[in-house]
C-alpha cells in the first residue's frame, strides 16, 4: 500500500514546492512541530482584503507533510481563510472519519491512502494546522 | 538453543502474519512464560498484603515472588531494594522527586546529551521546582558519552549523576566505572537508566556500583506497565516517598503522619500485581539463558546490519560504527529522505522500524541529526530480518527517489 501512498502525485506536490520559502512582510506567522518525528514548518502568510494573497513556508519534514504543504501553498492564495479552515477539516475528516470531501477539496484526494496509517495523520494536517495558526494570528492583529 | 526454538517461545511468532520485527528498543515481544503467569495470575486475584484469606496470601506470595525474581534478575542484595512502578519512567521520576526532595538550590545533577527524555525533562523539572544546577556531559562525534569530561564536570556540588547504561539511539554502552568513579570521588549518587540493557541480559548492580537502576518490564520480554527501581540497600530509607496513598504509610491523621518502610513506601495504591508477576517470570526465564551465545549471535547481526548499511552511499551511521562496547541498536540517517518514509516503506514490507527524534531531541541537536530510522536487534531475530531490511531499505530509495 506505501506504493499508494507515495504515489506520483505525492512526489511531484512535494518536489513541486509551491509556496516554499521566506515571504516578506507577512500578516501572520506560525512555527508548529511535530515532536514524534521532529517535523517542523515555519508558515507565514499575507492577506488581501479577505483572502489570502501569499503564502511562504520552511518545511523540514517528511515527503507527506512537503507534499501537504506544497498543497496549502498552491491552493491557498486567492481563497478566504475561512475555506481554508474547511479544507483542513475537510481533510481530517476524510484521513480520520472517512468523510467524503467536499467538491471545492477534491485536491485533497491524494492524500485518501493515507487514512490507513493514523501515525502519519499528523504529517499531513501540520501544514494545513500552520496555516490555520498563521492566520489566527494574522487576525489577531486587525 | 536455536532461534527457531527461541522464537517457538514467543506467542507473537505463532500469529499468523509475524513481521521482521525490528523495534525492539520500543517494546520487545512478551515471552510465553511471562503471559501465562500473568493470566494465571489475573484468573484467580485479591488485592496483596491487604487480607488473611487464601486468595489474597496467594496474590501476596505471587507479587513477593516476583520481587525476589527480579532481584536475582539484578543480583539485588535483598529482594526489598526493588520497587516495582509502572516503567522506566515512572522509576526515573520517582528518583527525580524523591531524591530531589533532598536537594537545595546550586546543588548539581549532571545527566548527558543521550538521554532518552525520560531521563531528561524531569531533571529539567526539577531545576524548575527547586533551582539545581543541571549540567550535561557531551557526546563524542559516534554519539558515546564523553565521559573524559567528567573530571571537569563533576564538582564538589555534584549531588548525582543520572545516565543512560545503553542509549536508545546509538547502542552505546556507558562506561559505568568511569562514571561511578567520579561520583564516588565527591560523594554523589549514580543512577542508570538500564531500559535498553536488560533486554541484553541480566546485570549485576552490586558490581556496576551504581545506586539507582531504573528498567521497563516491556523492553525485557515482559508485560506493559511495570517497570523497576533498584536502589542501593540504605539509601531508599532516607527518600521521602514520591505517590502517596493507601499501602504507603505507617500512621495517618490529622496531626500525624509517617511512612512505611521500602519498598512499600515507594509503590502507593494497589501495584500492577499481574504485571509484576509476568516480569518476573520473564526475569526467569531470561536467568536460564545462555547468554554469551546469545550475544554472539546479536553481534554477528549487528555486524551484518552495519556491513549492510555501510554499502548504501547516502546512509550515514548515527553511532558507534565498530562492535565494541555497544548493543544491537542501530539508528541511521538516509540522505534527503526523511526517517518516517523510511520507515512507511519499509513497513509495507513487514519490517518493523522506528523513525524520528526516538524520545532524545538533546542527542540528536548534539549530533546535528534531525532524526533517524532506527533497527534494534533482540534475541529472536535473524539473518532473515536483517536481510528484509537491506533489501527493503534499497527498495525505500527506488520508491522515495
Amino acid at each position: 500500500m506505501s506504493a499508494t501512498v507515495y504515489q506520483q502525485a505525492i512526489k511531484t506536490l512535494a518536489e513541486a514546492a509551491h509556496g516554499s520559502g521566506r515571504l516578506e512582510d507577512p500578516d501572520g506567522t506560525s512555527r508548529l512541530d511535530n515532536p514524534l518525528c521532529g517535523d517542523r514548518i515555519d508558515l507565514a502568510v499575507r492577506l488581501a482584503g479577505d483572502a489570502v494573497s501569499a503564502v511562504g513556508h520552511e518545511t523540514r519534514a517528511c515527503l507527506l507533510c512537503r507534499a501537504a504543504a506544497s498543497l496549502v501553498g498552491l491552493t491557498a492564495p486567492g481563497r478566504s481563510p475561512g475555506e481554508m479552515a474547511d479544507a483542513a477539516a475537510a481533510l481530517e475528516g476524510m484521513l480520520t472519519s472517512a468523510a467524503v470531501l467536499p467538491p471545492a477539496w477534491q485536491a485533497l484526494e491524494v492524500f485518501a491512502p493515507v487514512a490507513a496509517y493514523p501515525s502519519r495523520h499528523g504529517c499531513v494536517l501540520l501544514p494545513f494546522q500552520a496555516l490555520q495558526a498563521a492566520l489566527a494570528t494574522a487576525a489577531g492583529k486587525r | 538453543m536455536s532461534i527457531a526454538e527461541l522464537r517457538g517461545q514467543f506467542p507473537f511468532y505463532a500469529t499468523a502474519n509475524p513481521c521482521h520485527y525490528l523495534d525492539n528498543a520500543a517494546t520487545s515481544q512478551i515471552h510465553r512464560q511471562a503471559l501465562t503467569a500473568m493470566a494465571g495470575q489475573e484468573s484467580c486475584r485479591a488485592n496483596v498484603h491487604r487480607s488473611p484469606y487464601r486468595l489474597a496470601e496467594a496474590s501476596s506470595h505471587a507479587y513477593g515472588e516476583a520481587r525476589a525474581q527480579v532481584a536475582r534478575f539484578v543480583n539485588a542484595a535483598a529482594a526489598d531494594e526493588v520497587v516495582f512502578t509502572s516503567g522506566a519512567t515512572a522509576a526515573l521520576n520517582l528518583v527525580a522527586y524523591s531524591f530531589g526532595e533532598t536537594l537545595q538550590a546550586g546543588d548539581e545533577v549532571l545527566i548527558s546529551a543521550a538521554e532518552h527524555h525520560s531521563n531528561f525533562v524531569p531533571w529539567l523539572r526539577l531545576r524548575q521546582r527547586t533551582g539545581i544546577r543541571l549540567r550535561v556531559l557531551p557526546l563524542l562525534p559516534d554519539g558515546r558519552i564523553a565521559t573524559a569530561s567528567l573530571a571537569e564536570m563533576v564538582t564538589e556540588r555534584c549531588r548525582l549523576i543520572a545516565v543512560t547504561h545503553c542509549s536508545n539511539v546509538t547502542g552505546a554502552v556507558t562506561d559505568v566505572h568511569a562514571v561511578v568513579a567520579a561520583a564516588r570521588a565527591v560523594g554523589a549518587k549514580v543512577l542508570l537508566d538500564g531500559a535498553q540493557q536488560v533486554q541484553h541480559g541480566p546485570v549485576d548492580v552490586q558490581k556496576l556500583g551504581a545506586d539507582f537502576y531504573a528498567f521497563s518490564s516491556h523492553k525485557c520480554f515482559g508485560p506493559t506497565g511495570v517497570g523497576v527501581l533498584w536502589t542501593r540497600g540504605g539509601v531508599l530509607e532516607r527518600l521521602p516517598p514520591f505517590l502517596t496513598g493507601g499501602g504507603m504509610v505507617g500512621l495517618v491523621s490529622l496531626e500525624t503522619l509517617s511512612f512505611a518502610s521500602p519498598p512499600a513506601r515507594f509503590e502507593a495504591g494497589t501495584p500492577p500485581v499481574a504485571q509484576a508477576v509476568g516480569l518476573g517470570a520473564a526475569a526467569a526465564w531470561m536467568m536460564t539463558l545462555p547468554w554469551a551465545e546469545v550475544h554472539r549471535v546479536e553481534s554477528a547481526l549487528l555486524a551484518r546490519l552495519l556491513d549492510g548499511l555501510a554499502t548504501f552511499p547516502t546512509v550515514r551511521l548515527i553511532g558507534p560504527a565498530d562492535l565494541e562496547a555497544r548493543l544491537p541498536i542501530v539508528s541511521f540517517e538516509v540522505r534527503g529522505i526523511h526517517p518516517h518514509d523510511v520507515c512507511q516503506v519499509l513497513g509495507e514490507r513487514e519490517v518493523a522500524l522506528r523513525g524520528g527524534n526516538h524520545c532524545a531531541q538533546p542527542l540528536f541537536a548534539a549530533l546535528g541529526s534531525a532524526g533517524a530510522t532506527r533497527a534494534s536487534i533482540a534475541l529472536y531475530n535473524d539473518a532473515a530480518d536483517v536481510d528484509a531490511l537491506l533489501d527493503g531499505l534499497e527498495h525505500a530509495l527506488k520508491v522515495l527517489s
